[in-house]
């Protein structure tokens, strides 16, 4: 492997990592915060996906398809949180596994039944649609720099939001004591709708950029939440710095366990065993460090 | 108290008496759907031994369960039948090692963690099985004939036929009901239940709870590969499905919905998902929208109308009736 494709790996692979950190951030908020386990997650990431494909063909522009995506997204999790997860804060996580169980199995036959089975493929903006020369015949695609941008800046303003401002202040002294931040005055089960709303709209977000670079299909959201879970295992339940780097370390990992081989002993161990290699990571983390690598001791 | 013992076990030995005399008057597809139904109880309850009794939440069952599977796809040579005697308990350690191997790594957790470690553990043996092509990745194999249970030249079954294979499992079933039964009324029982009660409390009492947790993890496993090994055999097809979390989470939603931390509510679960779902896929076509098609639809809305009305499950319909008609007898005395 010479340094230009070098180059290009470690590229996809942060790129990869950044998407990943947008879903699982959400996942581990809710986790965090609520203390809600959510298995319908990815379901919010295969629904974002399949808004930017059906409102971008009807608007004509993933720009506006993105942000009604966006608003659609934030009602679905304000509706949910309303509907269904407030009745569990009180309840053994066994429920919470099974009714977001439930909600999976809803999300994926409304799915089929309002955009059918198919594989779609969504076009990258005009605007991004250019490649960064590297060599003579290597390039990068512009879009992808723009994605890893944007996730980035969602990053930043997260940390932003949580660490420095006053709802932050709020929403982190809720997740510490509950009954305590109420009894100050504060409304705490609207300050937990709008943190289930936020994780929603991050996923469908990430769904709704990964949509022109991955396809749009049956079963993406499952894909996800697994490699989520390993993301916030390893970074630590509710540490939003610990799934950054999870999520980064996870998708330099994947990405470089398919390009790269690897044999043990006569056997080609990778790129064929590559779907493994993140829970091998996980498994070593765990002898490790079973908290995760942020996770609060105890 | 006498009484309503000797009600539950009257229910318990006309279900059972009832089960024994159906092949005598079902068709041949009910027996299979039976067979199913009863291999999936089995199933059930090696979970509920984990869920309802120990505490821990799996979510990566399936794994123990199709990997029983594929050793029998493995154990079968092409065309030719795998011997029952050797290649069952050959699936069960198999099983059994795996969940040694992850149950190991995943009590070191508890709680949500331990949900989320479960279930990315099995995905990475669905992944293995799944990507490879070792077992014909993720279209499957099939397994071509059913095992045979051969002892020097003389079969005392033969699994090929069905009604056969309905006693067997139905044999099987009552095993692993009694095993279970005398086990957690064991001290090892006790020790458990104290574990999912209080687990610091068992350690100061000077019991080592890891040990416990880890012997509940694999006996749990075993068990799931004895359902899953007769599951590929009757179904004579293997495929990453088997152990996908589709299958962990259905297998959990069966405990549950009969009540979990009792082994009749496990069997209940079973028996009432599967006709559950049976119904579903059959209902008609309404409105130009095939319902029976979109049956998940339909399971989805049930799973979340249970979880919301039904904590204790089908069983705790039954409590609460009783509790109900007590009030009632106290009220009119």
């Amino acid at each position: 492997m010479d340094a230009n494709t070098f180059f290009i790996q470690v590229l996809n692979g942060i790129q990869y990592g950044l998407l990943l950190f947008l879903v699982a951030s959400g996942l581990t908020l809710i986790l965090g915060i609520m203390g809600i386990i959510n298995l319908a997650h990815g379901s919010f990431y295969m629904v974002g996906a399949y808004l930017a494909f059906s409102l971008s063909q009807h608007f004509g522009s993933l720009w506006l398809a993105m942000a009604g995506g966006v608003v659609i997204a934030v009602g679905i999790g304000l509706a949910l949180e309303w509907l269904l997860i407030s009745r569990l804060y009180h309840r053994d996580h066994l429920y919470q596994v099974l009714l977001t169980y439930g909600l999976i199995l809803m999300f994926e036959e409304l799915r089929s039944l309002v955009f059918g089975d198919d594989v779609h493929g969504v076009s990258v903006p005009a605007l991004l649609q250019a490649s960064i020369p590297l060599t003579d015949t290597l390039s990068y695609p512009v879009y992808r720099l723009w994605m890893s941008a944007v996730c980035l800046a969602l990053a930043v303003g997260m940390y932003l939001l949580i660490q420095k401002t006053r709802l932050g202040m709020m929403i982190r002294a809720g997740s510490t004591n509950r009954e305590m931040v109420q009894s100050l005055g504060i409304d705490i089960d609207l300050l937990y709708r709008l943190v289930f709303a936020l994780g929603v709209a991050l996923a469908a977000f990430a769904g709704m950029i990964a949509a022109p670079v991955a396809s749009v299909f049956p079963g993406m959201g499952n894909q996800v939440l697994i490699v989520c879970f390993v993301v916030v295992v390893i970074g630590g339940i509710g540490s939003v710095k610990g799934a950054m780097l999870a999520a980064i370390l996870i998708g330099l990992v994947d990405t470089f366990g398919k390009v790269l081989t690897l044999e043990i002993g006569g056997v080609r161990v990778l790129p064929e065993l590559s779907g493994m290699m993140i829970y091998v990571l996980m498994a070593a983390v765990l002898l490790a460090r079973p908290e995760g690598l942020f996770g609060k001791r105890g | 108290m006498m009484r309503k013992v000797s009600v539950a076990t009257v229910v318990l030995c006309c279900c059972l008496l009832a089960l024994a005399l159906l092949p005598w008057f079902a068709e041949k597809y009910y027996i299979q759907l039976f067979t199913k139904m009863m291999i999936m109880a089995i199933f059930a309850m090696s979970l509920d031994l984990l869920v309802g009794y120990t505490g821990l939440v799996s979510l990566g069952h399936a794994a123990y369960f199709g990997l029983a599977g594929y050793v029998l796809a493995f154990a079968a040579p092409q065309y030719e039948a795998a011997s029952l005697w050797v290649s069952l308990p050959l699936a069960m350690a198999c099983s059994g090692l795996l969940a040694l191997v992850i149950g190991a790594l995943v009590l070191r957790t508890s709680g949500i963690y331990f949900i989320m470690v479960t279930l990315a553990f099995a995905q990475m043996v669905f992944f293995v099985f799944h990507d490879t092509k070792i077992a014909g990745g993720a279209d499957g194999i099939y397994v071509y004939a059913k095992p045979v249970a051969d002892i020097a030249g003389w079969q005392p079954f033969t699994l090929e036929n069905h009604t056969h294979f309905y006693f067997v499992v139905l044999a099987l079933l009552v095993l692993v009901y009694v095993m279970l039964r005398v086990l957690l009324a064991s001290l090892f029982g006790r020790v458990i239940v104290g574990i999912r009660v209080n687990e610091q409390r068992m350690r100061s009492l000077g019991y080592r709870t890891f040990g416990y947790k880890l012997a509940c993890f694999v006996l749990s496993g075993v068990l799931a590969g004895m359902a899953g090994y007769f599951a590929a055999a009757q179904f004579g097809f293997v495929s990453p499905d088997l152990l996908g979390w589709h299958q962990s989470g259905g297998v959990l939603m069966m405990v549950i919905l009969g009540g979990m931390g009792t082994l009749n509510g496990a069997v209940l679960g079973a028996f009432s998902m599967m006709l559950l779902e049976l119904g579903f896929q059959g209902l008609p076509v309404v409105g130009g929208m095939d319902i029976g098609k979109h049956w998940q639809l339909l399971m989805g809305g049930f799973i979340v109308v249970v979880v919301l009305l039904l904590p204790h499950g089908l069983l705790g319909i039954g409590r609460l009736a009783s509790r109900l008609l007590r009030k009632q007898e106290a009220c009119d005395a």
